[in-house]
């Protein structure tokens, strides 16, 4: 009989090299942070399909392969990077290489006074005060094997401080690139706090330049205080044969709005998990996801949106396009706990099949212990509309083409609620760019 | 333009069109009628390369290719035009662009440049006047929530825009107030021209005085049966479709 995890050892051996680069911060509490979560990391494992959090997702693999730690990257241009870069998001950006800051590629120039947007080893090197107030403060590292694993290895990632009532305009763009390497694991690690009043919007990119069978393991963590706003997009556009394992662990004070919009366009095996604690009244919280997947990619959100107050609402819509013989797992949470009164939680996850191969496992698990509540969800499972095919080809439009278009359409619902609008339009570029590499929507 | 001969057709495993002959020049405008059943709106289908619609015989020359042979939409790009009885809702996708995304496709096969979305914009300016439509309708999703009198203005707006040489109008006039059809058969009457053909068809002799016909067909059990001037449409209005069964019989159909 197979048991619910591995041994994480081949990883966890990795951390003796890992403490060299810690260099700085070697000696303060985040390394006892690290020391803690690498235990924890040994008694999680890693773990397997017996493990129920993990039934349709088989990441077990991992734990048997050899896996080194990113050398230092090439240097980069700009320019080589420019493919890249949304077209009018260049005010604000972070670009990390195998999870290192790379200052050469990055821009942080015109930000609000006191805001701070930097890199984590630079912020942890400071010991910024904000920063340790926060970090490892709402991931899961004592449950979620993940998590542990990335806290063990916390070394770099994004770090966001947006003080009181400060509004930052302009997006921040943070861009973690994987050079692509064969056996990398990096375990990049965000920090997004905004403050009482204040307003942020970020976009959350993972690209490759290559597409080797690397490991990304990454985590971030926001905070939002009283009546903040946070609108974060993660745009995942990993190589080929990559493995994205990601958290998103967001903690809402009162009044607050949080709109976490997750496009998953690429890897070969990609686990999302989205938690969102909707820790104060009258939090107003969105969490939506669209992915594309083709070939044999495998696509798995777990979202848990937890209602630990009364008067919230949350939002909730995940599209997915699947194709060839990939597979979608969708397993969405919605908490509502005994006080949470009032709460009003919409959730739908809908997915269109271009091929008859595709699966998809749609699970939403609604746990209501308030009697009070407006809670309703729904799943589907369907085709584009033939007819529609058929009226669009009558008037000159080739067959692909409103394959593409009709598909685009689908993904539409999502990806307008996207608030900014020059995102809004490269996250929608994007699509179609994948769309067009997408088997069933080919030109033939 | 368009010459049908000996066509048969059958849907979902019947036998619905048993060896029809059609010829149609270019200028003329002809009507299709005949009762429920008599297979006018599987000509229709037939004619725009639905597939769900298969030939078992016969033959369709178009400006001398074989039309049996060309996809859908290389039908439309070459100039055919369905007007569809039921137009299908397309939620999300915006009325303007599908409309553009089509006109491009069109001009792209005519050797011409695409319009962007400025240019698109001005030519259908003076055609949504035409058809007395609210310019709200472009920005809204294809049929979307558009009462049954707008998809048909709709339809002819498109046929309008992409100025096709064959335009076969399917029951347009169903579901019409007679205000709407005024609307429809007068946008319909502003395409008509010497290169243009229009094939129309209807149950109902009611859109014929509207939109007058050069030629009227009686169509029965998936053959005509009948063929002639615009008076033909009266005779049928006056005789009834029982006087069709009798033809039908006649002609040995």
């Amino acid at each position: 009989m197979k048991t619910v995890k591995e041994d994480a050892g081949a990883i966890l051996k990795l951390f003796d090299a890992f403490e060299k680069e810690c260099n700085g911060t070697r000696k303060s509490w985040v390394h006892e942070l690290r020391q803690k979560a690498r235990a924890r990391a040994a008694e999680l494992g890693i773990p397997t399909t017996k493990d129920e959090e993990w039934r349709y997702t088989n990441v077990a693999p991992l734990a048997k392969r050899a896996f080194t730690r990113p050398a230092p990257a090439k240097s980069l241009a700009v320019k080589d990077i420019a493919a890249l870069l949304p077209p009018g998001l260049a005010e604000a950006r972070l670009v990390f290489v195998d999870g290192r800051y790379t200052e050469a590629l990055s821009n942080v120039g015109s930000l609000p006074k006191g805001v701070t947007l930097s890199s984590l080893h630079a912020a942890l090197a400071s010991d910024d005060k904000a920063l340790r107030a926060h970090l490892a403060q709402y991931a899961r590292q004592n449950d979620h094997p993940f998590v542990a694993l990335n806290t063990a290895f916390l070394l770099d990632g994004a770090y966001l401080h947006v003080p009181k009532d400060v509004e930052v305009e302009s997006p921040i763009h943070v861009l973690h690139i994987a050079s692509g390497g064969e056996g990398q694991l990096a375990h990049p690690r965000n920090l997004f706090v905004v403050e009482a009043g204040a307003h942020a919007t970020v976009l959350e990119h993972y690209a490759a330049l290559a597409g080797g069978t690397y490991v990304t393991n990454t985590v971030t963590e926001v905070s939002l205080g009283e009546g903040a706003q946070l609108d974060h997009t993660k745009l995942q556009e990993e190589g080929a044969g990559a493995t994205h394992i990601a958290s998103i662990e967001a903690r809402l004070a009162g009044k607050a709005n949080f709109a976490n919009h997750n496009v998953t366009l690429g890897g070969e095996l990609t686990r999302n998990d989205i938690n969102a604690v909707l820790d104060g009244e009258q939090v107003e919280c969105t969490v939506n996801g669209f992915y594309i997947a083709n070939g044999t990619q495998h696509v798995d959100n777990h979202t848990l949106v937890d209602h630990a107050k009364p008067h919230c609402h949350s939002y909730e819509i995940y599209k997915g396009v699947m194709d060839d013989t990939s597979n979608a797992v969708f397993n969405g949470k919605i908490f509502v706990h005994q006080d949470a009164q009032k709460t009003d939680a919409k959730q739908d996850n809908k997915h269109l099949l271009l091929s008859r191969d595709a699966e998809v496992q749609t699970k939403p698990q609604l746990q209501i212990y308030a009697d009070d509540v407006k809670c309703t969800h729904g799943a589907t499972v369907g085709q584009l509309d033939a007819d529609a095919v058929f009226y669009m080809r009558s008037r000159g439009i080739g067959r692909a083409e409103a394959l593409r278009i009709l598909t685009f359409a689908f993904a539409e619902d999502v990806l307008k609620e996207i608030k900014h609008q020059a995102m809004r339009a490269w996250i929608a570029s994007r699509v179609h760019e994948r769309m067009a590499h997408t088997t069933g929507l080919k030109t033939r | 333009m368009l010459e049908i001969k000996n066509l048969q057709a059958r849907v979902e495993g019947k036998q619905i069109l048993k060896g029809l002959n059609l010829s149609i020049k270019a200028g003329e405008v002809h009507a299709i009628m005949g009762p429920n059943g008599s297979g006018k709106s599987t000509l229709a289908q037939v004619l725009c390369g639905r597939e769900a619609y298969e030939v078992t015989g016969g033959s369709v020359t178009y400006e001398g290719k074989d039309l049996l042979e060309l996809d859908p939409e290389a039908r439309a790009r070459e100039g055919i035009f369905l007007a569809f009885q039921y137009p299908v809702e397309i939620p999300g996708v915006g009325n303007s662009y599908f409309l553009r995304t089509a006109l491009n496709a069109v001009r792209e096969h005519r050797g011409q440049e695409p319009l962007d979305p400025m240019e698109f914009l001005e030519l259908t300016k003076e055609k949504i006047k035409l058809l007395k439509m609210d310019e709200s309708l472009l920005k809204r999703s294809v049929n979307e929530g558009f009462s049954g009198g707008e998809k048909k203005r709709n339809e002819i707006f498109q046929m309008a825009v992409l100025d096709p040489k064959l335009a076969i109008m399917d029951e347009t006039d169903s579901g019409l107030d007679i205000d709407a059809l005024r609307i429809v058969a007068d946008g319909v009457n502003s395409l008509r021209g010497k290169d243009r053909a229009i094939l129309v068809v209807t149950h109902y002799q009611r859109l014929l005085e509207y939109i007058v016909p050069d030629y009227v067909h009686v169509l029965a059990h998936g053959r005509i049966v009948r063929s002639g001037g615009k008076e033909l449409a009266l005779e049928l209005e006056e005789k009834g479709y029982a006087w069709v069964e009798e033809l039908a019989e006649k002609a040995g159909v």
